[in-house]
C-alpha cells in the first residue's frame, strides 16, 4: 500500500473547494451542509463531556477530529449524526435542525460507522452491506432495482464484491471494516462519519481502511473521522479538529495547525515533529517522559 | 449464544443464489444468498426461500395436527363428520356440539396462544439481545400470573377483568425489572439475572395468594395456573383474536425497526430508526401479547422462550422470524394441547404441564450445549 499520490495540500484543496478553509476559519459558515454551534453535552451533573463545541463541517473535505482518550471526539461525531441530544446548542444540517427532520431524512444524508458496530458472525457481507437500504425501504417496498443497485455499487466501491457472500467470520479484521464501510456505503449519504474506524487494526489494515476512506473522500464525499494514530491522522486530512477535555483546542489544515506545543497541550506529551518523509505532512514524534 | 448456522449453508454460491422474479432483474445473487424478490410496481417483497418452506411446512403441520384434534377423543368422530360439522349438515347434534363449540374454539385458542407467545418471546429475544430473555424466564409471565390471579382470588372476576389483570401485572413487572436492571443503556444480562429473581419472588406470591384464597376461588386459581385451553369458548376465542389482531398490526408497522434494533440501538439509529420509541412500542406489544395468551389460557410455559429458538435453528437465519415464531408456537401448544388431552386418557393433563416438560427439557440441552461450547 502506498500513501495517496495526491496528499492533501492547501493549493491541492483550494482547486478542489476554494471554501474550505475558509469554512474552518469560521465556524457558523453558514456554507457548510452540517456543523455544530455551541455544544454542551453532560452525562452526569457539573460534567460536561462537551463545552461550548461549534464547528462547521468543510463541504467536501476529510476531517480528522483527534485528542486524548474521553476528550469527546466520539461523542461529537455522536451529536453531529443526532445520536446524541446535546443538553444545549444545536447541530444544523442543511439550514435546519437536525432534529426537524424524519429521522429517515437524516440517514439518507448522514451515514455513521459506530466505533464498535456489532452483528452475528453468520450474516453474509451482501446481507450486511444490504442493510444500509433501510432509509429507502418500506414494509411494501423490500428490494426495490434503486437497493440492488447501491448495494453492488456499495460493495464495489469498497472493493469488496468478490467477498460478498463470505460470513463476517470468515474475513479479516480489514476486510470487516470494509464491509462495515460499504454498508455505510449504501446508505447513499453525500456525508459520512466515522468513529475510530482503525482502531483494532494492524498498521496495513489501518492504511487500507484509510485509503479506501480517501478515495471516498476524492469520489466528493464529505468525510469526518475520529482517529487515534496522529500521523496517519495528519497525512490523510485535509482538515484537523484538536480536542481537549470537551473542547475544541484549535482546527484548521494540518499543515498550518500542527506544532509541537499544541500536540502536547492536547496530549499532555513532550514531542518533536519533522516532516513524514513521504508525504511531507507533519510527524510527530513522541519523547520519553523522562 | 444461539450460533446460527450461517456459516455453515454448505451450498456453494450458486445453488443458493437469489434470483429475482418479475421486472428488474439484474445480476444474479443481486437479492442476496437464498433470497427471492417479488416485484409488483412500486411493491417489492423480499423472503428467503428457505424461510418461506419452513413456514409452508409449518402451517400444513398445525392443519393436521388441528385436523387430529378434531377427530381424536373420547368421542370419536370421523371426518366425514367433522366436514359435516362444518359445513352445518351434521345429523348428530352431540357430534356438531362436539366439533364446532368444544374441540374447534380449544384448537382456536391453542393457535392464538401459541402465535402470540411465539411473538412475544422473539420480541424481548430481539429487544435484550438475549436467548434468555425470554418473559417466562425474565418473570414477566409471573408477574401477569399474579394480576390475574389477584383478579381471580380477591375480585372473583370474569373473562375481561382477568385480561386487564394480566396485563397490568405485565406491565407492572417489567416496569419493575427494567428499572431493577438499567444501568446506563440496555441492560443486557442484568435483565436476565434480575428477571429471574423477580420471578421467583412473584411466583412465591401466586403461591400465597392461592393459599390464602377462600376454597372456590383457590380451586379456580390452581386450575388456571397450571395453563389450560380446556373450556376454551368462543366469546373468549373471539375477544382475545381481536386484540392480538390489533397487535399484530402494530407488529407489522415496527417489523422493521425490530429488524434494525436486532444489531443494537445505536447502528438502528443510524439507519433513521426511532429506537427508543421503537422500543417502548414494541416492549409493550410484546407484554400485551402475552398477557392476553396468558389470560385466555393460563400461564402455558417455555413456548415463548423455545418458539424463537427453534424457528431460528430450523430456518437458520440469523434475523428476527416473527412469522415463523408464530407459526411454530402455535404447532407447540397445539400439539401439546393434543398430547395433554390423550396421554392419560380419559383424564387430562393441563398443556402448561406438557409444554413445561419439553421446554424444561429443551432448556436443559441448551445450557449444557453453550456450556460445552464456550468451554472449547
Amino acid at each position: 500500500m502506498s500513501a495517496p499520490a495526491d496528499n492533501p495540500s492547501p493549493p491541492n484543496l483550494e482547486a478542489q473547494s476554494p471554501k474550505m478553509v475558509q469554512a474552518v476559519s469560521a465556524p457558523a459558515d453558514k456554507q457548510s451542509r452540517l456543523y455544530a454551534e455551541g455544544l454542551y453535552v453532560s452525562y452526569g451533573p457539573d460534567d460536561d463531556v462537551l463545552h461550548d463545541v461549534s464547528l462547521a463541517v468543510p463541504n467536501g473535505g476529510f476531517t480528522v477530529i483527534i485528542g486524548a482518550n474521553a476528550c469527546g471526539k466520539s461523542t461529537l461525531l455522536k451529536c453531529l449524526a443526532r445520536m446524541l441530544r446535546p443538553r444545549k446548542g444545536a447541530v444544523i444540517l442543511d439550514g435546519n435542525s437536525i432534529g426537524s427532520y424524519q429521522p429517515r431524512e437524516v440517514a439518507r444524508r448522514i451515514g455513521l460507522l459506530p466505533q464498535n458496530p456489532h452483528a452475528p458472525d453468520g450474516i453474509t457481507a451482501f446481507d450486511l452491506v444490504a442493510r444500509g437500504r433501510y432509509p429507502y425501504q418500506s414494509l411494501l417496498r423490500q428490494w426495490s432495482p434503486a437497493d440492488e443497485e447501491a448495494v453492488w455499487k456499495a460493495l464495489s466501491d469498497a472493493r469488496i464484491t468478490n467477498l460478498s457472500e463470505r460470513t463476517l467470520d470468515e474475513l479479516s479484521g480489514g476486510q470487516r471494516q470494509r464491509v462495515w464501510i460499504a454498508m455505510a456505503l449504501a446508505q447513499q449519504t453525500p456525508i459520512l462519519l466515522l468513529d475510530e474506524p482503525t482502531t483494532y487494526l494492524d498498521i496495513a489494515h489501518q492504511i487500507e481502511v484509510l485509503d479506501l476512506t480517501h478515495a471516498l473522500y476524492r469520489q466528493g464525499r464529505t468525510i469526518v473521522a475520529v482517529l487515534h494514530d496522529l500521523n496517519l491522522a495528519f497525512r490523510y486530512a485535509t482538515h484537523i479538529v484538536v480536542m481537549k477535555e470537551g473542547k475544541i483546542l484549535a482546527k484548521g489544515n494540518p499543515h498550518t495547525v500542527v506544532r509541537r506545543a499544541l500536540i502536547e497541550e492536547a496530549f499532555n506529551l513532550r514531542n518533536t515533529i519533522i516532516d513524514d518523509p513521504v508525504s511531507a505532512t507533519p510527524l510527530v514524534i513522541p519523547l520519553m517522559s523522562r | 449464544m444461539v450460533k446460527h448456522a450461517g456459516a455453515k449453508r454448505g451450498q456453494t454460491g450458486s445453488s443458493g443464489r437469489g434470483r429475482s422474479v418479475g421486472t428488474g432483474c439484474g445480476q444474479t445473487g443481486s437479492s442476496g444468498r437464498g433470497r427471492s424478490v417479488i416485484r409488483l410496481g412500486a411493491v417489492s417483497l423480499r423472503f428467503e426461500r428457505r424461510g418461506l418452506f419452513v413456514m409452508v411446512l409449518l402451517v400444513l403441520g398445525i392443519l393436521a395436527v388441528s385436523l387430529a384434534s378434531l377427530l381424536i377423543g373420547d368421542y370419536g368422530i370421523s371426518f366425514d363428520e367433522v366436514l359435516a360439522s362444518f359445513m352445518g349438515t351434521a345429523t348428530d347434534r352431540l357430534v356438531a356440539f362436539f366439533v364446532m363449540d368444544v374441540r374447534l374454539p380449544r384448537i382456536v385458542a391453542g393457535i392464538l396462544v401459541g402465535a402470540a407467545l411465539g411473538v412475544s418471546g422473539a420480541l424481548f429475544q430481539t429487544l435484550s439481545d438475549n436467548p434468555l430473555g425470554s418473559p417466562d424466564i425474565i418473570g414477566f409471565t409471573k408477574g401477569a400470573a399474579t394480576g390475574a390471579l389477584v383478579v381471580i382470588v380477591v375480585f372473583s372476576g370474569g373473562t375481561v377483568a382477568l385480561s386487564l389483570g394480566a396485563i397490568a401485572g405485565g406491565l407492572l413487572t417489567a416496569a419493575l425489572v427494567y428499572g431493577l436492571s438499567w444501568h446506563r443503556g440496555a441492560p443486557g444480562y442484568r435483565l436476565v439475572l434480575v428477571g429471574i429473581g423477580i420471578g421467583a419472588t412473584l411466583g412465591a406470591v401466586n403461591s400465597l395468594l392461592v393459599v390464602k384464597a377462600p376454597l372456590g376461588n383457590a380451586e379456580m386459581a390452581i386450575h388456571w395456573m397450571a395453563g389450560s385451553l380446556n373450556a376454551s369458548t368462543w366469546n373468549e376465542v373471539a375477544l382475545t383474536g381481536a386484540v392480538l389482531a390489533v397487535l399484530a398490526a402494530v407488529v407489522c408497522w415496527q417489523y422493521r425497526a425490530l429488524g434494525a434494533m436486532a444489531y443494537g440501538d445505536d447502528s438502528a439509529i443510524v439507519l433513521g430508526v426511532r429506537a427508543e420509541r421503537s422500543r417502548l412500542i414494541l416492549m409493550f406489544t410484546g407484554i400485551m401479547l402475552m398477557s392476553m395468551a396468558i389470560s385466555l389460557a393460563g400461564p402455558i410455559s417455555f413456548v415463548a422462550l423455545v418458539a424463537p429458538h427453534l424457528i431460528k435453528r430450523i430456518t437458520r437465519t440469523a434475523g428476527t422470524a416473527l412469522v415463523g415464531a408464530a407459526l411454530m408456537g402455535s404447532l407447540l401448544v397445539v400439539s401439546s394441547d393434543l398430547v395433554a388431552r390423550r396421554i392419560f386418557a380419559p383424564n387430562e393433563l393441563a398443556v402448561g404441564v406438557v409444554t413445561g416438560s419439553l421446554g424444561g427439557i429443551y432448556l436443559i440441552a441448551l445450557l449444557a450445549f453453550e456450556w460445552r461450547r464456550r468451554r472449547q
